[in-house]
């Protein structure tokens, strides 16, 4: 089954490309560590999902391009162009001239109904190309004006037009100490609206990136670039092929159904944090070996301890013991350091991953009380390696890992809003204090949920 | 990508103008090496065949033929724009793009708004409209003048009225110089503040800028490069050197403090010409750095103000680029941003700077900025990948600070005095349409605009009390 990505303003066109390059390295890398057929197998789940074959054997990118301004999209399209291994559909794309300026009222409001129809056309086509369609990814930071408000109005009209498909967001939180002054108000405007249309929202924060490209990649100068490299080799091992059933003996052909499946138990759930390790520049790959316990200790870990990364985690960090009298929700020590999970999916890929054990990931106590731990966890394997990396392991989780991120974000939007500023620059273009009111009590009540796990 | 078209207005405003023009031109030919009109070049300019007699038809692809400026030039007295025309900039303007008069305002803002307002009005909507016409995507209008004087001060601010009702949708950013204390025009009070009156009420955006500090720093370079301490590795200033435009005649006393000027405005757009890994387009500086209508009033600076031969940039160097946006004397007004308080800071690098510079940068100076309690994380960022030309990097820095207050009081203060002893009134009454009242509303809309900015510094340093949240019934 194939994705059909929809790539929105200049985060999500910068990033498009960056995890269509990963995707596409990897499926003709011949690092694959495993045997031929296995190779071959997993290659033949790659095909379709992402690309389609063109006539000339370079594969296109099942993507539509959107944003308000064109400088960068027709940047990433000659970039796609020159790389020869893949490409973009050259019809595929949609830009306007004058940009959202950073207001989601703007996207949402103006951009949004003017080109409805325009962008509904591309992206149908390009779900006409697709023998059978698993869904819809899109990307967008959640910080802008096209991305966020934009995006949001295309992910409803998607939802509209596609009932029975899934949509999974990719939403990228901006900087704690801003790239844009009013990005707490188009992401708490964003997430509200995301929620309703979409099936999971998928996060990566760019200050957590920023750490790993300067601690884990050493990298002395960062730019985007690098950190949309580490985000896309994160996706990348979460989309590629792997066996869901335990001895399943065929690659699954449905990504978005499974993750949706696995992770969204609940519909008031629905925000998905991602870890990878390990995580190292490439230079070092070669030097490195790691053990699968390790891994697992580590990962598990970082899980319970909410730590970003593989370093600095926080090993005091204890799951609240089983059988404890105090109910779990009043827990000092839960609320504040322990992680509760609603679900947990672990994706392993590389050498021996059938010798793993992760008993440690189906423990109740990392679990929320009303789900049985053997739905709320599951594990995805493959013997073929990802990405040069010889053992990796990305962790997919429904959890309290974005509980801080998100009450940080909505305690300063609500602090900006009650003086009421730039609350003018929305209104110009049809939001209004009650849809700012509105975003708010729907993302408190996201807040709430998550917090009493 | 979209198009900007410039006004500038009187003595002043024609001057800068030229400047910019000549700076604009010297920057896109060192970016455009193979002649052909890009969009980045559409933004300013227009490709015109000048083979067909009369006003040829644009042209959108392909190689420049003949360049012309998106501008307006309008000055009630001949000699400035005279100058142009017969200068080497004279094939960048349409002839057709000119209005100019004979006597001049007389430094009386009610002749160059009442009296010529009236007069030229059609003339001007009629120009604008041909201007806008020749435009895919119409973004934004720059008007450049000076407040002290009469036309600029005056016919400048009724074409920020013309504009607003002819074109509503379209920004309106003015760069303001405003009068030192010392100048030599008596009655630039009354001036500055019936035009602020204008500002307050019709611009999206104001630049002001103040002579004396673009004095002091022309004098600071000028140092710099003379002590002889920097050897033969320093080129010329980055912000105020006219080295590789059709200047080759000893440049004018005014030259130096123009470039700076023209200078932050090619800053300005660079981002929404040229790209980069984080675009910032003019929407967006309006969007984020005016969080309640009247408070647009931005200070700015301009950084490095001359840089070293190495290419290869150290870190040190370009933090201390970074110190300096903040200090007190790279500020283009007379201003201490660091010392009042912030409503919101955007920081526009150019060059070869990356995202973790930024961040460095932006942690290293946040806990020596006072920021307003609801813009606590207050900042604007953009990353340009193209330089200015011959250099490196540079940043620049938009802040809407209290720190304007101070020079809104002097003015006020200013005309004051002179209002009190009603020095002068009478050449001012006698302008049909003009009546005391144009004064009293003008003093009291200076007034309200220093009392926001007073009830804001208020708060400066006082105990964070934040919002209680919305309780949610679980």
């Amino acid at each position: 089954m194939s994705i059909v990505t929809v790539q929105l303003g200049q985060c999500g066109n910068q990033i498009g490309p960056e995890v269509f390059h990963t995707l596409c390295g990897d499926a003709r890398g011949t690092h694959g560590l495993c045997s031929k057929e296995e190779n071959a197998s997993y290659h033949g789940a790659c095909k379709e999902r992402f690309f389609s074959e063109a006539e000339s054997g370079v594969p296109v990118a099942r993507a539509v391009l959107v944003d308000m301004e064109p400088k960068v999209i027709s940047q990433t399209l000659s970039i796609a162009a020159r790389s020869g291994c893949w490409k973009y559909d050259d019809q595929s794309h949609f830009c306007q001239k004058q940009g959202s300026g950073n207001n989601w009222a703007n996207g949402y409001s103006v951009h949004g109904p003017r080109n409805k129809e325009v962008i509904m056309n591309l992206i149908q086509k390009e779900v006409e190309k697709c023998d059978r369609l698993s869904g819809f990814f899109t990307i967008m930071s959640m910080a802008g004006g096209t991305g966020s408000g934009l995006g949001a109005f295309v992910t409803q009209c998607l939802r509209d037009a596609f009932p029975t498909s899934f949509i999974l967001n990719h939403v990228i939180w901006p900087y704690g100490t801003g790239e844009v002054i009013v990005q707490n108000y188009n992401s708490v405007l964003t997430l509200s609206h995301l929620y309703r249309s979409s099936d999971a929202l998928l996060v990566h924060e760019n200050d957590v990136i920023h750490k790993i490209c300067a601690q884990l990649m050493h990298i002395k100068q960062i730019s985007f670039r690098d950190v949309n490299q580490v985000i896309a080799h994160q996706l990348g091992s979460i989309f590629q092929p792997a066996y869901t059933a335990e001895a399943g003996s065929h690659y699954s052909r449905n990504p978005l159904g499974d993750l949706m499946e696995t992770l969204v138990p609940h519909p008031e759930f629905k925000m998905l944090g991602l870890r990878n390790i390990p995580q190292m520049p490439e230079n070092s790959l070669a030097y490195s070996t790691f053990s699968w316990p390790g891994l697992i200790k580590h990962l598990r870990q970082m899980l319970i301890a909410n730590a970003k990364m593989e370093e600095g985690i926080d090993w005091q960090v204890r799951p609240p013991c089983p059988g404890s009298s105090i109910p779990s929700s009043h827990s000092t020590n839960k609320l504040l350091h322990f992680n509760t999970s609603i679900a947990n999916l672990v994706i392993l890929r590389g050498k021996d991953t059938d010798t793993v054990d992760l008993g440690s990931f189906r423990d109740p106590s990392l679990y929320t009380s009303w789900l049985n731990p053997q739905d709320a966890f599951n594990a995805w394997k493959t013997p073929r390696a990802f990405n040069k990396y010889e053992k990796s392991a990305s962790l997919v989780s429904n959890s309290q890992f974005l509980l801080k991120p998100l009450d940080d974000i909505v305690g300063k939007a609500w602090n900006m809003f009650a003086s009421k500023a730039y609350v003018h620059q929305y209104t110009k273009f049809g939001i209004e204090e009650e849809d700012f009111l509105d975003s708010f009590t729907a993302l408190e009540q996201v807040i709430s949920s998550y917090t009493i796990l | 990508m979209t198009q900007s078209v410039v006004v500038q207005v009187g003595q002043c405003g024609n001057q800068v103008g030229c400047r910019f023009w000549d700076l604009a031109l010297r920057e896109h030919a060192a970016v455009n090496k193979k002649g052909i009109y890009d969009e980045a070049l559409s933004s300013f300019f227009r490709n015109v065949d000048t083979r067909s007699a009369g006003d040829g038809p644009d042209i959108y692809k392909g190689k420049i033929c003949s360049l012309k400026a998106r501008a307006l030039l309008i000055d009630m007295e001949e000699g400035v724009v005279n100058e142009i025309l017969q200068g080497p900039l004279r094939d960048v303007f349409d002839s057709k793009q000119l209005i100019t008069d004979v006597s001049g305002s007389g430094n009386n803002w009610a002749v160059g708004h009442k009296l010529y307002g009236c007069q030229y009005r059609e003339n001007i909507v009629d120009k604008l409209r041909k201007t806008a016409e020749h435009c895919d995507c119409l973004q934004c209008f720059f008007i450049i003048h000076s407040m002290g004087g009469g036309t600029g001060s005056g016919l400048g601010t009724f074409v920020l009225n013309l504009l607003e009702d002819e074109f509503p949708e379209v920004y309106r950013f003015v760069t303001s110089v405003y009068p030192s204390g010392e100048d030599d025009v008596i009655t630039s009070p009354y001036n500055s503040v019936l035009a602020m009156k204008e500002l307050n009420e019709h611009a999206d955006c104001v630049l002001p800028i103040e002579n004396e500090s673009l004095f002091d720093i022309v004098n600071k370079i000028h140092q710099m490069i003379n002590s002889g301490k920097l050897g033969s590795t320093v080129k010329q200033s980055l912000v105020t050197s006219s080295v590789g435009t059709t200047k080759t005649a000893q440049e004018k006393p005014f030259d130096a403090m123009n470039n700076i000027v023209a200078n932050l405005l090619l800053n300005l757009t660079s981002s929404a010409r040229f790209e980069g890994s984080l675009n910032m387009d003019l929407n967006e500086i309006s969007m984020n750095l005016v969080p309640f209508p009247r408070l647009h009033y931005l200070v700015s600076s301009l950084t490095p103000l001359y840089t070293l031969a190495d290419v290869n940039v150290p870190t040190r160097r370009l933090d201390q680029m970074f110190s300096d946006a903040f200090s007190r004397d790279h500020q283009l007004i007379q201003a201490d941003p660091k010392h009042s308080l912030y409503l919101a800071c955007a920081l526009l690098v150019r060059g070869n700077v990356q995202v973790s510079d930024l961040r460095r940068n932006i942690e290293r100076l946040k806990p020596s900025l006072h920021f307003v309690s609801w813009n606590q994380e207050g900042w604007k960022t953009g990353l340009c990948s193209v330089p200015p030309v011959g250099h490196s990097h540079s940043l620049l820095a938009l802040a809407n600070n209290t720190c304007v207050k101070p020079t809104f009081m002097e003015l006020k203060d200013r005309f004051m005095r002179l209002y009190k002893k009603k020095a002068h009134l009478h050449h001012y009454l006698q302008v049909d349409g003009m009546e005391q009242g144009c004064f009293s509303e003008a003093i009291s809309s200076l007034s309200d605009l220093i009392e926001e900015y007073n009830e804001l510094d208020a708060t400066k340093g006082g105990p964070r009390t934040d919002p209680s949240r919305l309780k949610i019934a679980v």
